[in-house]
């Protein structure tokens, strides 16, 4: 009787934690890293054993022996951030460079801004930029999906790629497109990295992420829709220089992006009307660089550029308070 | 289903409402109880009796000690035996009247009858005047004064009268029972505090987790509509089940679409907002005499040998209950004086009842953790969750900076109403509302003396 606990309310705690929310999100992730690597291989198993082994272990020995702080590895997040990386990789990439990857991603993006939470930007694709412009040769090494069970995969160019130097080549837009259909796309039947090639499997994933209320739809939704409205407007006016909506919307890092990359919650705004603003601007960012830059993709590019926008967004976006106009 | 609720956030934890089936029971009058003269918001009251003082149950034993304060009266009979300090529920010393209790011998006119009185004074002043004498206060929590609620300032026009049926907190269920077992009681109550507003309708809100009493209700006005038309203008409404809906203010926005401004009242906005115990209260007042001397409270917790809705007289030590439902389970590690989203955690058993004390929960060590404190992911949880739209990982963060008063005022961290949502969610248990109730009480201290100043 004498020994009892005395607390201020809230006596009870719902069951979600750190830990199970980045658990969902490995497990949303699961079905496109399967078939990634039922299509790519062995090739693609070392990729993304490589990539979360190393995040793990180096989040284990950044905060035991550099920061000294307790070990955050039980988290769940540093397995996000190696899977994710790991998705955006080709899976020809050798281990060493998959390596240098994490060390950027976890090392750099995440450890040295205060770990979980305090990053600005997304480590994975910090660690995915950071390997796409020290290693060009092997970050566009796509392999057209072979398969575990199937002939040798052969290199190849992803359908952006080989859209933009058709393009630069003189090639008749009509042409270069002919050879991509939509089922392709969502059937993991097209070059790219692994994590792209299966709209379908990313987006039962990103389903069971909405439907477990781990993120919130309208980031997503606002990046497709202004997606779809740029790419109609320009494929409209200019039929023969510019790709149409289905082909952007399915096509590069768009479903991984938008589903798994900008709805991260550490680097995207808090309020909804700052993630709409958000998923407008990466929307129009990676349209641009896709139409006139001289990647044939800007996905990372642009959520990159719109993670550093989010204090000011959190700054400018306020939700509705109760009371208050 | 009902679809209807409040526009802000909220959180749905699991209602465990586990005493649901538990007849309200009338436990057995203890040998001593021990009667706070600071039971209510608003001055302690004064005592009018001496020890050694015989008393009879309902007689006063101490009167309003100012404007906002109220009437108490003994819970039984007996001797007056000492009038001194003792420890409440947090372990404070608060001033109390202990009185030895002798028999049952209630005041003269007092009607202990169960005979239903449905017909009632037309005149609001006799009424007011009965509820005040018969100490009622606020029995949602709150324990403000209910005639002072019930006297609008000048100027003000009550459009709604809602009477909160809510019960929204997890594993409380004594306002249930009190619905399906004093339903009739309910709804004079209603009915009289509607004719003393002089308003046209009432509405009873009930959250749709307890449909019996939505039944029931509406089964209760239709019979009494049919006696007389006082019983016109008050209607059943079905709330769906969120938590904080029996909040004052998400009540209000959620049955009548209108949001109070930070700094005002109800009235503002036409509504008054009184509980369902609190009408039963009023019944009783005025229909029968009889001040609040018992009221329901709900004794409960999976670890808790036996689960009950017991009639208790004002005063009974907590001692007393628990004995009497088998003892103090040994894997409890908190008791709390309400539900576990607000509710107090309970310092002293040997502490007494209050008025406005509405449950016992018992909660194991495992039912209560709270998990260790992790960075913030930045999920925005707790912003989708607080039901006054605030930010609380920014009020977290603005508080610890320190010295950051004018910013934390800006971003209305004096609106919290402490629901708890917050915290609740937080998926890495940052104490974001231990965090806020200091800052909280820090600017509202800024505000008040900026008004002493003004003045």
């Amino acid at each position: 009787m004498s020994k009892l606990l005395v607390s201020p309310s809230p006596h009870i705690h719902a069951s979600v934690s750190t830990k199970s929310l980045m658990r969902d999100v490995v497990l949303a992730l699961l079905p496109a890293a399967i078939v990634s690597v039922v299509f790519y291989g062995i090739g693609e198993l070392v990729v993304l054993g490589t990539s979360i082994a190393s995040c793990l272990v180096l989040e284990y020995l950044i905060t035991k022996y550099m920061l000294k702080k307790d070990c955050t590895v039980g988290d769940w997040s540093a397995v996000v951030t190696g899977l994710l990386l790991a998705l955006n990789l080709p899976s020809s990439t050798p281990w060493w460079v998959v390596f240098i990857g994490a060390v950027v991603a976890i090392g750099v993006a995440k450890m040295t801004f205060g770990g979980l939470g305090q990053n600005v930007f997304n480590p994975a694709l910090v660690g995915r930029v950071f390997l796409l412009v020290s290693f060009p040769t092997y970050m566009t090494d796509w392999k057209i999906p072979g398969g575990l069970f199937g002939a040798d995969a052969v290199s190849g160019a992803t359908p952006l790629g080989a859209i933009k130097e058709g393009l630069l080549g003189g090639a008749q837009l009509s042409d270069l497109t002919a050879q991509y259909n939509w089922s392709d796309m969502i059937f993991a039947n097209i070059g790219g990295s692994a994590g792209e090639i299966s709209a379908l499997a990313l987006l039962l994933g990103f389903g069971y992420l909405l439907l477990r209320k781990v993120v919130r739809p309208y980031i997503t939704l606002s990046i497709w829709a202004t997606v779809a409205l740029v790419s109609l407007i320009f494929s409209l006016a200019a039929p023969e220089q510019f790709t149409g909506p289905v082909f952007n919307l399915l096509t590069g890092g768009m479903i991984l992006g938008s589903c798994f990359m900008a709805t991260d919650y550490v680097t995207s705004p808090m309020s909804i009307k700052g993630g709409i603003i958000f998923g407008i601007g990466i929307g129009f960012i990676t349209m641009m660089i896709r139409y006139f830059g001289s990647y044939p993709e800007g996905m990372s590019f642009a959520i990159l550029i719109m993670n550093a926008t989010v204090p000011l967004l959190n700054n400018w976006f306020h939700q509705k308070k109760y009371g208050r106009a | 289903m009902s679809r209807r609720t409040f526009s802000i956030g909220g959180v749905h934890p699991a209602d465990n409402k586990i005493s649901r089936e538990c007849k309200i029971e009338v436990l057995p009058i203890p040998e001593t109880v021990y009667i706070h003269l600071g039971q209510h918001i608003g001055a302690p009251a004064k005592p009018i009796v001496a020890v050694g003082d015989k008393v009879k149950v309902g007689q006063p034993v101490a009167e309003p000690g100012g404007f906002v304060s109220a009437f108490i009266h003994s819970s039984v009979s007996g001797t007056v035996k000492s009038i001194a300090p003792r420890k409440d529920l947090a372990g404070n010393p608060q001033m109390c009247i202990e009185i030895a209790a002798q028999g049952d011998e209630w005041m003269e006119g007092i009607d202990t009858t169960d005979t239903l009185i449905t017909d009632f004074p037309d005149d609001a002043k006799s009424c007011l005047d009965k509820i005040k004498a018969a100490g009622i206060v606020g029995l949602g929590g709150a324990t403000f004064p209910t005639h002072v609620k019930l006297t609008p300032p000048p100027g003000k026009k009550c459009d709604m009268l809602i009477i909160n049926g809510c019960e929204c907190e997890p594993y409380l269920t004594s306002d249930f029972r009190t619905l399906l077992e004093k339903g009739e009681q309910v709804a004079i109550g209603t009915a009289i505090i509607k004719n003393i507003l002089g308003v046209d309708k009432a509405t009873i809100a009930i959250e749709d987790n307890k449909p019996e009493a939505i039944k029931h209700m509406n089964e209760v006005l239709a019979n009494l509509r049919k006696l007389s038309s006082k019983y016109a203008g008050i209607s059943v409404l079905s709330l769906m089940k969120k938590y904080p809906e029996g909040g004052e203010k998400q009540l209000i926005d959620a049955v009548m679409h209108r949001q109070v401004a930070s700094g005002g009242l109800p009235i503002d906005v036409g509504a008054v907002v009184q509980n369902v115990a609190t009408a039963l209260a009023v019944y009783d007042a005025v229909q029968k005499n009889k001040p609040i001397v018992e009221n329901s409270v709900t004794v409960t917790g999976e670890c808790f040998p036996k689960q009950a809705n017991l009639l208790v007289r004002v005063g009974t030590p907590l001692k007393y209950i628990i004995d009497y439902l088998g003892g103090m389970p040994a894997d409890a590690v908190k008791v709390i004086s309400g539900g576990p989203m607000m509710g107090k955690a309970i310092a002293n058993l040997d502490a007494a009842t209050l008025k406005g004390t509405s449950a016992l929960l018992f909660l194991t060590a495992k039912q209560t953790a709270r998990g260790k404190e992790g960075n913030c992911i930045r999920c925005g949880k707790c912003a989708e969750a607080c039901p006054m739209g605030l930010e609380p990982f920014l009020l977290n963060r603005l508080s610890r900076a320190g010295g950051m008063l004018d910013e934390l005022e800006k971003n209305a961290v004096q609106d919290c109403i402490e629901c708890g949502c917050c915290l609740y969610s937080c998926p890495a248990n940052i104490p974001l509302l231990d965090v806020i109730r200091q800052s909280k009480a820090q600017v509202m201290g800024v505000i008040k003396a900026r008004a002493a100043a003004k003045k």
